[in-house]
């Protein structure tokens, strides 16, 4: 067998240095934008949150508040610290958007590659190399989550249960509710999860890509059953830590709610833009003229992967979804009238649902689609968008309530965070062989039919 | 079914061989009834020359079905006929619906699937199956010939299949 290695070429190396600094002339622009236009900011505020009984934003300055619109009791918020400028917010949302997204790219690659060998597959053995690499963005998310976060915390731009007030039972911000989940959510502990979290991520990833690294040299079934014996072990901890880190980086956004669906729901997202990412990096690199052991059959299974996904999402999402509006308890309901029930955002809720549920379902269905890049390069990038404005949803209206927008700044963001997860995956990818030569599994990899 | 009755059979122990057989006769103009073989053979549909299965076309015709079915009787009978108002919604509340249009879909779609392949493999319950050679349950592969819709001779036909590697070459005749 030839070993194959991926050439990362100059000409890649530019498109995505190109899309970089198009990003940042975006994000530059953007922010300008929304600086300019962003005086009338809380004139919006209220209308979306009539119904809440709770002061879910933080920000708000009560005084503008009540002038903006006179049905708004829950807002009467008495002496309310005055919140960041739009734009700050606006930014933070948006980096925090990109990280908690790309961190999930990340970590769906060592999860991928750490799901083949506890469950022995043997269809996989040709293409795990590429998920492996996704994992180099572990140390780099680590970073700019932190960044980010400290930025969030003194500028009280992301997480309302940040204001120290809201647990002081004298204060009159006093919030009984956010209180009562003070032994989870505080900074303390926060911080110390988040540490654990990208510790163990970072830990087990670097663990399994040494012994599939030692494989190319040595050989043999040993390095085998070593990762699989360390895949195991990830598995329990991401199993664990997907779902809390789900709750902490989003959930914990809108503070008076929760789901018991919302781990599930992050995960599912995840783990279908993830499976998009490397279907759609193996059939680019496949056209490029690499991955001589892939072949039809292999597109199938990561296609089939695709679709099959795509409708846990949408499963996963309609139980979220169906529970709490057959219910229809106002605490529990008002995350969708935030979101559904909001001219602001209803547009976005059933771009979410056509982009990452009905597109691909259609899309996908036939067996021809799966087996051939031509559509896979199509609804792979839908899914890929499909998902980051699955997380704009999630995220943007706890945050920036009627104040959140899509424009140059959300796409510049996105582009430079994009271009740059691409640069670390590729330029890792490109330093160590494309594909497991010496994976026991290999021959049975060649000889996959279906 | 009627008329086939008179069949040459060519008996193979092994799948890679049964393979190469099957192109190696119908290559030499053979026109092939059937083959039967203990488990299933890899690829043995395209040396057989055989047009990809349409049931996947039947199973989403039947899905479609099955949730035009159930959208049809739950708005018929919440919505219009007996007007229900349950949690405080519309009558026609589709996201209440889409529980019983999922199972409803899934249900016609695989019954669909399930009743259609019985009936185009002739799989009803009275069926009188024809055993060519009962060692096709065992660890022979039998590929089996109609000598009425073949142009070949006998012997020609027979010469093909020792050629191409069977082990053994039989004649079966039905009722």
């Amino acid at each position: 067998m030839i070993e194959e290695k991926y050439e990362f070429t100059s000409g890649a190396k530019k498109t995505l240095f190109i899309t970089i600094a198009v990003g940042i002339v975006f994000t530059i622009i953007g922010l300008l934008m929304v600086g300019s236009g962003g005086h009338h900011e809380e004139a919006g505020h209220g209308d979306g949150h009539a119904i809440e009984q709770h002061n879910v934003s933080g920000d708000s300055d009560s005084s503008v508040v009540l002038t903006a619109s006179g049905d708004t009791e829950g807002h009467a918020e008495a002496g309310g610290h005055h919140g960041p400028a739009v734009w700050v917010k606006r930014l933070i949302t948006n980096l925090w958007i990109n990280n908690i997204y790309f961190v999930g790219l990340a970590l769906i690659g060592v999860f991928f590659f750490t799901l083949q060998y506890a469950t022995q597959a043997g269809w996989s053995a040709g293409v795990v190399r590429i998920p492996l690499a996704f994992g180099n963005w572990l140390p780099i998310a680590a970073v700019l989550m932190a960044v980010v976060f400290v930025v969030a915390w003194l500028s009280h731009s992301l997480f309302h249960w940040m204001d120290a007030s809201l647990f002081d039972p004298l204060s009159a911000n006093f919030d009984p509710i956010v209180a009562g989940k003070s032994w989870y959510l505080n900074k303390v502990f926060y911080i110390a999860r988040f540490i654990v979290f990208f510790g163990g991520w970072y830990f087990f990833f670097k663990k399994v890509a040494k012994i599939a690294y030692e494989e190319d040299i040595t050989g043999g079934v040993e390095k085998w059953k070593q990762i699989r014996k360390w895949s195991a072990g990830f598995l329990v901890f991401f199993a664990v830590s997907s779902s809390m880190s789900a709750w902490d980086w989003v959930m914990s956004i809108d503070v008076h709610w929760f789901s018991t669906m919302f781990g599930w729901y992050v995960f599912a997202s995840w783990w279908v833009s993830g499976l998009a990412l490397i279907t759609f990096i193996v059939v680019l690199l496949k056209d490029k003229g690499y991955l001589s052991v892939v072949n039809q059959n292999h597109i199938h299974d990561l296609g089939k992967f695709v679709f099959a996904f795509s409708v846990f999402w949408t499963y996963i999402w309609f139980s979220q979804f169906l529970l709490i509006y057959y219910a229809h308890i106002p605490e529990e309901t008002i995350y969708f009238v935030d979101r559904w029930k909001s001219d602001h955002y209803a547009p976005v809720f059933f771009i979410n649902l056509i982009l990452n549920f009905f597109l691909p379902f259609l899309l996908l269905m036939t067996r021809d689609s799966k087996r051939h890049s031509r559509i896979l390069k199509v609804v792979c990038p839908i899914i890929l968008l499909g998902h980051w404005v699955d997380f704009y949803l999630m995220i943007t209206p706890g945050t920036l309530q009627n104040d959140g927008g899509f424009g140059l700044l959300e796409i510049g963001l996105l582009a430079i965070y994009a271009g740059s997860f691409l640069f670390v995956v590729l330029s890792n990818l490109a330093k160590k062989p494309l594909v497991a030569n010496n994976h026991p599994m290999l021959q049975e990899s060649l000889n996959h039919h279906i | 079914m009627e008329g086939d009755k008179n069949f040459v059979l060519g008996i193979y122990d092994d799948e890679d061989v049964l393979l190469k057989a099957i192109s190696k006769v119908r290559g030499a103009g053979l026109k092939i009834h059937e083959v039967y073989s203990p488990f299933p053979v890899h690829g043995i549909d395209d040396v057989l020359g055989y047009k990809r299965s349409r049931l996947s076309v039947v199973a989403f015709l039947f899905g479609l079905l099955g949730t035009s079915l159930a959208l049809t009787m739950q708005i018929g009978m919440l919505g219009i006929d007996w007007p229900m108002i349950i949690g405080g919604k519309d009558h026609i509340a589709i996201p209440d619906f889409i529980p019983v249009t999922f199972e409803l879909t899934v249900l016609l779609a695989s019954f669909g699937m399930v009743g259609t392949f019985m009936i185009i493999s002739n799989l009803k319950p009275w069926a009188k199956p024809r055993i060519f050679d009962l060692r096709i349950t065992d660890d022979k592969h039998v590929v089996a010939v109609d000598l009425a819709k073949n142009d070949l001779s006998e012997e020609q036909i027979k010469g093909l299949f020792s050629e191409s590697g069977a082990s053994e070459v039989n004649n079966k005749d039905f009722e």
